[in-house]
């Protein structure tokens, strides 16, 4: 196998002690972030961005990594002892995690969702391994129509599937595609939004958009709420199960993977909806469907597997057509583009060394939280009592270093305080922040491909469509926007007649 | 006229609150007691659980002492809190639980105590937790 003689170099990248220490870091310091509610792993490696000046890229992304699968592992120990979950992709851990912790079982339920990831993770890493260059091997054959058209799915997708309204998730990628033109018009030169200022020529630096929508913003919106009764904490010792627990957890773990991967795979907008599937699979599958809402294990080792499943099957997009579905894998893109990488079809070619050495840290880094967690978590639970003024203090100290390093200039602190505030009134007004931020760093892309696809063509419009790989996906969007709202009108079609 | 107790959840609120007892029941005064947070940490382990404060309720009313619970988030520190409501109810006495402190923690985040026993109006009665109670863990 190709792909095995490949992932064993890989391991031979991840293996060098300097790389491994920043495997380390990263899932320290992911698993620290996912406890912590409001911080997540989109804004910890936003804030950490202005490393990459001074990493080497397999470096950078191996740290970057170890926070992403880091995050999703911290979320649960938050969900599980404080019913708030610490990361978006835990919400549904909280449901059954929460009651178990009530009726004395955190440790069971600390040490299933730990379990879980871990077995999730590795599986869904290896699967991240045999799948990419099959990927790769298809999206060769892509041309600019098409690489257009899987670039409209994957914003039509996170921004109608993720939140409750489309139209705010519209308004929030139309901020975002709008901020991404800002600058030199690639194509004709021209200059576009920039207000006649030199500073916004070269556009903005995708540190200081992301600094200042997820740091900056989200620190006004703390400091605007800050005071808040403190929750009780459940208090727990290391993370064991029972024989029983061990019986009841290994098939959700399993399904929880199968579910979880290909929906990170696709542009579906990250865990959200996995992870609610897997929990509605496991009330149906579960033997004691009276237990679920009084704190049921499968409840808890079903979702878990799933978010960390879907981290990997993240990767997959994101390493083989440059396609981000996460707000973490946008700014993983970010990160690319600030080293010159372009990924796409061509970096498992051109970086073997990056991509697999990624992969096989994946793989080093997930040991690494499963020691980390099964005996840690009561010292992970303590990070909550921190106090938020000092955290946030912290934060935008960073912020602003990131936003200053990126080009040494103060110009670039004003524009981190003008779109702070944008992601403060975002956050105020419920627009998501996750489809701004893809529409900023997909967005100069999809316009690339455009412009391609319509000078392939002539400027005819049919040359977007004119092969059948677009069309399908045409076909795809188009079922997504059209079937949801007309089920939902079917359902509440039948009330309406009762009424007349 | 009333007491004022400063409750947290340690060895040294519980003395506190014991002392504080004996004191209402002496006098024959009303019994404040006071439990609060900044609310600035998600979790903050100085703030009585609901549970918790349901037993103090109970074990005052099993004293027979007239009292009042009063658990607050504010922006205040607990010192301030108690020297207002102090100030506010006319108090005859403050009673608080006194523990060992490092002279760096002290520099670092200063002492509630002393804040209370410098600047209260009326006088101040200190406890040490008993010295065979167990720490908590």
């Amino acid at each position: 196998m190709d792909a095995l003689s490949e992932l064993l170099n890989g391991f031979a990248t991840a293996a060098h002690p300097t790389n491994l220490l920043y495997a380390f870091v990263g899932v320290l310091l992911g698993t620290a972030i996912g406890v912590l509610p409001g911080i997540g792993p989109a804004m910890t490696i936003a804030l950490l961005l202005p490393l990459t000046y001074a990493l080497e890229p397999t470096q950078a992304f191996i740290m970057f990594a170890g926070i992403y699968y880091g995050g999703m592992y911290g979320g649960s120990t938050t969900s599980i002892l404080l019913n708030t979950p610490g990361e978006s992709a835990s919400v549904v851990t909280a449901i059954e995690g929460n009651k178990m912790a009530r009726k004395g079982r955190a440790a069971a339920a600390l040490a299933t969702a730990a379990i879980g990831s871990f077995i999730a993770g590795t599986i869904g890493t290896l699967a991240l391994a045999l799948v990419a260059p099959g990927v790769v091997k298809l999206a060769i054959k892509m041309g600019a129509p098409d690489y257009f058209a899987v670039m409209v799915l994957a914003f039509i997708a996170v921004t109608t599937v993720l939140g409750s309204s489309k139209i705010r998730g519209l308004a929030a990628l139309a901020i975002g595609l709008l901020v991404g033109t800002i600058g030199i018009d690639p194509t004709s030169g021209q200059q576009r939004l920039t207000l006649g200022l030199p500073e916004l020529a070269d556009g903005i630096d995708v540190v200081v958009v992301a600094v200042g929508l997820f740091a900056v913003g989200e620190a006004l919106w703390i400091a605007a709420h800050l005071r808040r009764t403190p929750a009780e904490i459940i208090s727990v010792g290391a993370a064991r199960m029972t024989r029983e627990d061990w019986r009841r957890s290994w098939k959700p773990w399993l399904r929880g993977t199968a579910i979880g991967f290909p929906f990170g795979a696709i542009p579906a907008g990250g865990a959200e909806i996995p992870t609610f599937l897997s929990y509605v699979t496991e009330k149906k599958l579960s033997k004691h469907p009276e237990e679920f809402g009084q704190g049921a294990i499968e409840g808890v080792a079903g979702p878990e597997a799933t978010n960390n499943a879907s981290a990997a099957g993240g990767l997959v997009p994101l390493l083989t057509l440059g396609i981000p579905t996460t707000a973490t894998a946008a700014v993983m893109l970010g990160a690319f583009q600030g080293y010159g990488i372009q990924p796409g079809t061509r970096l498992l070619q051109t970086q073997p060394e990056l991509v697999w050495g990624l992969v096989a840290s994946l793989f080093i880094g997930n040991v690494i939280l499963l020691a980390l967690n099964l005996p840690l978590a009561p010292m992970w639970a303590k990070l909550l009592r921190i106090p938020r003024p000092y955290l946030y203090a912290g934060i935008l100290f960073f912020a602003s270093i990131g936003a200053y390093a990126a080009n040494l200039s103060t110009f670039d602190l004003w524009l981190l305080l003008v779109l702070g505030a944008l992601g403060f009134g975002m956050r105020r007004f419920g627009l998501p922040v996750v489809p701004a931020i893809i529409g900023i760093i997909l967005g100069p892309t999809a316009e690339v491909q455009l412009r391609r696809a319509l000078q392939i063509s002539d400027g005819h419009i049919s040359g977007l469509t004119d092969t059948w790989f677009a069309k399908i996906v045409y076909v795809v969007i188009l079922l997504v926007l059209v079937v949801p709202p007309i089920v939902t009108r079917l359902r509440t079609r039948e009330p309406v007649k009762v009424g007349d | 006229m009333a007491i004022i107790v400063g409750y947290v959840p340690t060895p040294e609120g519980i003395a506190a609150l014991d002392s504080a007892i004996e004191e209402a029941r002496l006098r024959g005064q009303r019994l404040v007691v006071v439990n609060s947070s900044r609310g600035e940490a998600l979790v903050d382990k100085r703030f009585a659980s609901g549970a918790e404060w349901q037993s103090i309720e109970q074990r005052l009313t099993d004293s027979g002492v007239d009292h009042e619970l009063t658990q607050l988030v504010a922006s205040k520190d607990a010192a301030d809190q108690i020297l207002r409501l102090a100030e506010e109810l006319n108090a005859e006495l403050i009673v608080i639980g006194l523990r060992r402190r490092t002279p760096v923690g002290k520099l670092i985040l200063g002492s509630q105590a002393q804040t209370i026993l410098l600047e209260a109006e009326c006088p101040v009665l200190a406890i040490k937790s008993h010295p065979t109670s167990p720490e908590p863990a």
